[in-house]
């Protein structure tokens, strides 16, 4: 590469980019690079009136105590249960219905199903979590119907854990297969209408058009959109299982950021729950190398 | 559209039809029911009468809820607040990603590197806290505009749109000498309405819907959001009751009203709304 020299009237020709520059790159500095500091928590016995410089240093005492303790391995095994179940339903789903709905011809329904389906990623966790609670109660909607054709007893979608996590993947279904859907028909809407055309001459069917075409051309798509899945692996935002559990769910929904919030903000043990959440990050971005490094092998282009 | 080859209404295109009908009523129904059941009298829900349809039409929930001051409130405190953060961001957004678009300035990558990284790896809800606290923002507006004020990934997807601007056209337009900063206000941004405007519904969306940051930060009712509000409404078991006046409406009645009016802002701006999003989902999808 080739350096150019820093020299006065240069700089004077950048000087207002760089101070345009100066505002967002302060931003990022102080709130995403600040809190790096706050990570020195994790190794310190945090004492709330010496403030965090001050405080001792323990090394990983409190990642010996977190290996130790039950909670957070309930916590950490019910992230990975309720994240690969979504990764089961979830990710095939919208992969299925963005094909299928290409195949339909006819323009103004399918602009009318994909606006009705991504309609859901519109509402907040809040609204969705209400709206489950309403129709999954044990007097609601869908119970109701199950009763009226099924018979039987009322099913505890919403107290007991087992059946909760059902309800949680169903939500999850509900909420984000039109969001998917979206994404998987950009990618689809991008293929080369020649190569459906030479297919088609071939005398490929409909299903040999979706198996030759269209699936290895979105393939990078499906491959992106697995590798952040597989970063995310480990972590769950805490705003879903928050406002989705309750207290008899709560051997399923507590979950590694929820404990870091009742051990950080509820418990005021500020030190063993950065921890918690240090653990949780090096894990995910582990995960997301590893699956990157491991779809670059079997010759995928990968995030980076 | 790539299926040419059917005809319109072949038995195929008219199974995948009905098959797409009844995902769409999956998604609805849900909606449905609690506008329903928002809308029906109490004896009709206690006996679970309502499904898709008001039972005994009814409208003393939202009468409710719209004497509860304090969720009226939420709801322009909500609306002021989405309104300064989605400001306040793209203003940063703009100032970051127009300079980073110029292809000579040194030190891009650097800058670009240190942004990315953000979009992989945070310190965590705790350090976050803990710096937030340091500079005395807890339980203040501000936390709830500085700390998400730029996202990476917008801001990225903006840079893209800058750049695929033709770079020779406001060199030429600015041949007398116009600062960096009038280029910007006066050639880029008229070229960049459309992408602005879906940066700016990008962040108007996400602070609408926001609720994390209240939980962990915000304890002074004046802050609460509309969304926050409509959860300590899920969460009462109760409803207010007044002396002497026979209960008209149930919990379910009155939960499933604040749903609805909660909701609502969304529904109504919907379809203005997700045709952005959908371009939003298609740059993203290209991006470098």
């Amino acid at each position: 590469m080739m350096k150019r020299k820093l020299t006065i009237p240069r700089m004077k020709k950048y000087l207002p980019l760089y101070v345009m520059l100066a505002f967002p790159m302060a931003y990022f500095l102080i709130f995403k690079y600040g809190p790096l500091y706050g990570i020195s928590a994790a190794f310190k016995d945090y004492n709330i009136f010496k403030g965090l410089f001050m405080s001792e240093w323990v090394g990983l005492k409190h990642f010996q105590q977190l290996f130790g303790t039950p909670g957070f391995f309930q916590a950490l095994r019910n992230t990975l249960i309720l994240n690969l179940g979504e990764l089961l339903f979830t990710f095939p789903i919208p992969i299925f219905l963005a094909v299928l709905l290409n195949e339909l011809n006819n323009e103004p329904f399918s602009k009318s199903v994909e606006r009705i389906m991504y309609l859901p990623h519109f509402l907040s966790t809040v609204i969705i979590a209400g709206i489950i609670y309403q129709v999954f109660a044990p007097s609601g909607v869908i119970n109701n119907m199950l009763m009226k054709v099924f018979g039987g007893k009322v099913v505890p979608f919403l107290t007991s854990p087992g059946v909760w996590r059902v309800t949680y993947w169903i939500s999850s279904v509900w909420s984000g297969a039109g969001y998917g859907m979206i994404v998987y028909l950009a990618a689809i809407s991008g293929i080369n209408k020649e190569l459906y055309d030479a297919a088609y001459i071939d005398g490929a069917g409909r299903f040999c058009r979706i198996w030759h075409v269209t699936l290895p051309q979105i393939r990078p798509t499906i491959v992106t959109m697995l590798i952040m899945n597989m970063g995310k692996i480990i972590s769950i935002g805490f705003e879903k299982p928050y406002f989705m559990g309750n207290v008899m769910v709560e051997d399923a929904s507590s979950v590694i950021s929820l404990y870091t919030y009742r051990m950080g903000l509820q418990a005021g043990r500020y030190d063993f729950a950065t921890a918690v959440g240090l653990f949780q990050s090096i894990v995910g971005l582990i995960m997301v190398l590893l699956v990157n490094s491991i779809a670059k092998k079997l010759g995928e282009e990968g995030l980076f | 559209m790539a299926n040419v080859y059917d005809k319109k209404w072949s038995p195929f295109q008219i199974f995948l039809m009905l098959f797409f009908g009844f995902i769409c009523a999956l998604v609805l129904l849900p909606i449905i029911n609690i506008i329903a059941t928002s809308m029906s009298g109490k004896d009709a829900i206690a006996m679970g009468k309502v499904r898709f349809w008001p039972v005994d039409f009814s409208t003393d929930a939202y009468h409710m809820v719209f004497t509860d001051s304090s969720m009226i409130r939420a709801f322009f405190f909500s609306f002021f607040l989405m309104l300064v953060k989605m400001a306040l961001s793209m203003i940063f957004t703009i100032l970051a990603a127009y300079p980073l678009s110029k292809r000579d300035l040194p030190g891009r990558n650097f800058f670009m590197l240190l942004i990315t990284i953000t979009m992989y790896f945070s310190a965590g809800m705790i350090p976050d806290y803990l710096l937030n606290k340091s500079l005395a923002l807890i339980n203040r507006f501000w936390v709830l505009v500085i700390p998400g004020l730029v996202t990476a990934f917008n801001l990225i997807i903006l840079r893209s749109f800058f750049m695929s601007i033709n770079q020779s056209l406001f060199d030429a337009a600015c041949m007398d000498g116009c600062s960096e900063l009038g280029t910007l206000v006066k050639i880029v941004l008229p070229l960049s309405k459309a992408a602005i405007l879906t940066l700016s519904l990008f962040y108007a969306v996400n602070r609408w819907n926001g609720v994390s940051d209240i939980i962990l930060y915000i304890q002074n009712p004046k802050f609460y959001t509309l969304q926050y509000k409509l959860k300590l409404m899920l969460d009462t078991i109760y409803i207010p009751y007044e002396e002497g006046i026979e209960q008209t409406v149930t919990p379910e009645n009155f939960k499933a009203a604040c749903i609805v009016f909660t909701m609502l802002p969304m529904l109504i701006l919907y379809p203005f709304v997700q045709k952005y999003f959908r371009k939003g989902v298609m740059i993203g999808g290209v991006k470098e």
